[in-house]
């Protein structure tokens, strides 16, 4: 038998391992494999730099993409049009504090600190900030139901923009 | 460059030192050219700081995001660290934020609603319309000639706005805004008339920067020429969407005899416009229906028009609900009325970098389902993470990486269309009627009225 505090260590584990397993993916741009990794509704927001803590509905967010918009700026990524990306940049994605924050169901709620380098053009910029997710329970796995990206850069300087997944 | 010049290094302040000749206006044969020094030379960058920031009327914000007494937000305006607030005697005040004691930047938060802003070095404190009203130990300064009112903080020269677009001059003997505004205020009347209960800015800033010199955004933003490379793949994404008029998606797209958005326009004091009345191709939250804004909004939409057209005439109405456009006042502010409405205003920080923030502007009494939509609208192709601004900073860091040839490639071509008439949507009048007023600026080393330099002739 297994103790709540031992469950709650394997699901962090799982968890963890789902995030690596993610940051690996999109740092080596196999994106549609990353798409797979969304529910239907999933949803990736990363809300502006002067409020963190908002609603893409009111405010003007950076990116608050629903599927379809997700699933378009995944196709235009791995096509020769976005000129930021192409050539792509490399990028690097350190996670850590992942934390599981409530569980209801089969839905989990992490929170997971990142720095995220983006490196081209001789640049190397490093995006600062705390994912949050709402994850849902798939077999042994989970699949995305909302992903933020929230920055705790005061402003995009000198990054100038969000033209990859961060 | 200026180090190559006539006078060797350059003389200090306003000297009456010759600039060596950085736009070529040929007329005759129908060529413009500007020398790439203009975009990487940090003394040239001292000398638009004098007679161009300093002189011309520059954005600070607008009214709407300090609507009651005591509101505040601070940010830079010209360089200068500036408090933007709504002041109890219901004024706008833009106040210099550098205590008047010992210059400690007085108030270091964002925005916020205060009765007053406290200097926490030596604990002076100002009023929302920048009295001093208290100093700690007050009776210090007894018997000397110390004068609280005249310690007050300070607030640029010249403060005026237009339709709630609050601007300041650092020159105090500038024309009025309205007469600097010169045929632009027109442009703005089309985007503050859209609803009787005014525009707001809405929440959340876009704050991003570009490792390039800001003349390439100004080129940018009124750039109609670029949209059919550059932004290939927004085009695409909206017409997967549905979101796409194809009919007049292939007017503005034609290489020949192609409106674009319709031809640029110079409005005077170097204020252009691009976008001349043709039908949008993409939906407009103001009243521009295309099938994804949803059956449900048809009606709604077809009664706006109607309402405009009965307060504004049916030209004005087509223009203000059908028809985009991306303005440019003289130097820095960009309003664009395409896909939704951003502000955009930015400033050097060196040749070659600028700091940009942009906000969006919407009706005040707009149902939070239209905001939604709007602000769906605005991410699609606006902003640091939309599926264009940021191809835009890639073209505009490329060319700044580029004028590193300078030596061997020294001059950039603006001369598309300069014999065409009427100008096209993708011909280069408008950056032409811009670079103009800057050659003026710069070769005045007397402040004049901006609006009496002589006018600029010419396509």
């Amino acid at each position: 038998m297994t103790s709540i505090a031992e469950n709650k260590q394997a699901l962090r584990l799982d968890v963890e391992e789902f995030l690596f397993q993610e940051a690996e993916v999109l740092a080596e741009w196999r994106l549609e494999e990353w798409l797979e990794l969304f529910t239907d509704t999933g949803s990736y927001y990363v809300p502006p730099t002067d409020i963190q803590e908002a609603d893409h509905r009111d405010t003007l967010f950076i990116i608050a993409d629903d599927k379809e918009r997700l699933k378009s700026r995944v196709k235009q990524l791995l096509g020769r049009f976005v000129h930021a990306e192409y050539p792509h940049s490399r990028t690097r994605r350190l996670i850590t504090n992942v934390r599981v924050r409530k569980v209801e169901g089969d839905t989990v709620w992490v929170t997971a600190n990142f720095v995220v380098y983006r490196i081209r053009l001789e640049l190397n910029d490093a995006y600062v900030g705390r994912y949050e997710y709402r994850l849902k329970r798939v077999g042994d796995t989970f699949k995305i139901d909302e992903r933020r990206a929230i920055l705790d850069l005061e402003a995009l300087r000198p990054h100038g923009k969000v033209s990859f997944i961060l | 460059m200026l180090r190559n010049g006539h006078n060797g290094h350059g003389n200090g302040h306003g000297g009456h030192r010759e600039l060596p000749q950085l736009v070529i206006d040929d007329e005759a044969n129908g060529l413009f050219r500007v020398h790439r020094s203009a975009f990487t030379d940090p003394e040239i960058l001292d000398l638009e700081r004098e007679r161009i920031f300093d002189r011309c009327w520059i954005y600070v914000g607008h009214a709407s995001e300090v609507p009651k007494p005591g509101d505040f937000v601070t940010r830079r305006v010209a360089g200068r660290p500036v408090i933007f607030t709504h002041g109890h005697d219901h004024k706008l005040h833009v106040l210099l934020n550098a205590c008047t004691h010992r210059g400690a930047i007085v108030c270091r938060e964002r925005n916020g609603n205060t009765k007053g802003f406290q200097c926490y070095y030596h604990g002076w404190t100002f009023s929302p319309e920048g009295e001093l009203r208290g100093i700690p130990g007050e009776d210090a300064y007894e018997g000397t000639a110390f004068d609280k009112h005249e310690r007050r903080l300070p607030e640029p020269p010249r403060v005026e706005s237009y339709r709630d677009f609050v601007f300041a001059c650092f020159d105090p003997h500038v024309e009025s805004l309205r007469d600097y505004l010169a045929d632009a205020a027109q442009y703005i009347d089309y985007v503050a008339d859209q609803t009787e209960a005014g525009m707001e800015i809405v929440a959340g800033q876009q704050e991003y920067s570009m490792r390039a010199n800001y003349k390439l955004l100004v080129e940018n933003s009124i750039d109609g020429y670029h949209a059919r490379t550059t932004h290939q793949r927004y085009f695409e994404y909206i017409a997967e969407r549905g979101e796409l008029d194809l009919q007049a998606m292939a007017e503005m797209m034609k290489v020949k005899g192609g409106r674009g958005l319709g031809g640029g326009k110079s409005l005077g004091n170097g204020h252009a416009v691009i976008g001349g009345g043709a039908t949008s191709p993409w939906g407009r939250p103001i009243a521009r229906w295309v099938p994804a804004f949803g059956e449900e909004r048809k009606a709604l939409l077809a009664a706006k028009i109607e309402k405009l057209e009965k307060r504004f005439g049916k030209e004005k109405a087509h223009m203000m609900t059908q028809s985009s456009r991306n303005l440019h006042i003289f130097p820095n502010l960009i309003i664009n009325d395409i896909m939704a409405i951003t502000v955009r205003t930015f400033y050097p920080v060196a040749p070659d970098y600028i700091e940009i923030n942009a906000w969006a502007l919407a009706p005040k009494d707009e149902r939070p389902e239209d905001r939604a939509l709007r602000l769906d609208n605005f991410l699609t192709f606006l902003g640091p993470g939309g599926f264009a601004t940021p191809d835009d900073v890639e073209a505009l860091e490329a060319c700044q990486r580029g004028f590193k040839t300078i030596k061997e490639s020294p001059w950039s071509d603006i001369s598309r269309g300069m014999k065409r008439t009427p100008p096209q949507g993708d011909d280069e009048l408008q950056m032409r009627a811009f670079w103009r007023q800057w050659w003026r600026l710069m070769n005045s080393p007397e402040r004049i009225s901006v609006s009496a330099l002589p006018a600029g002739v010419g396509a």
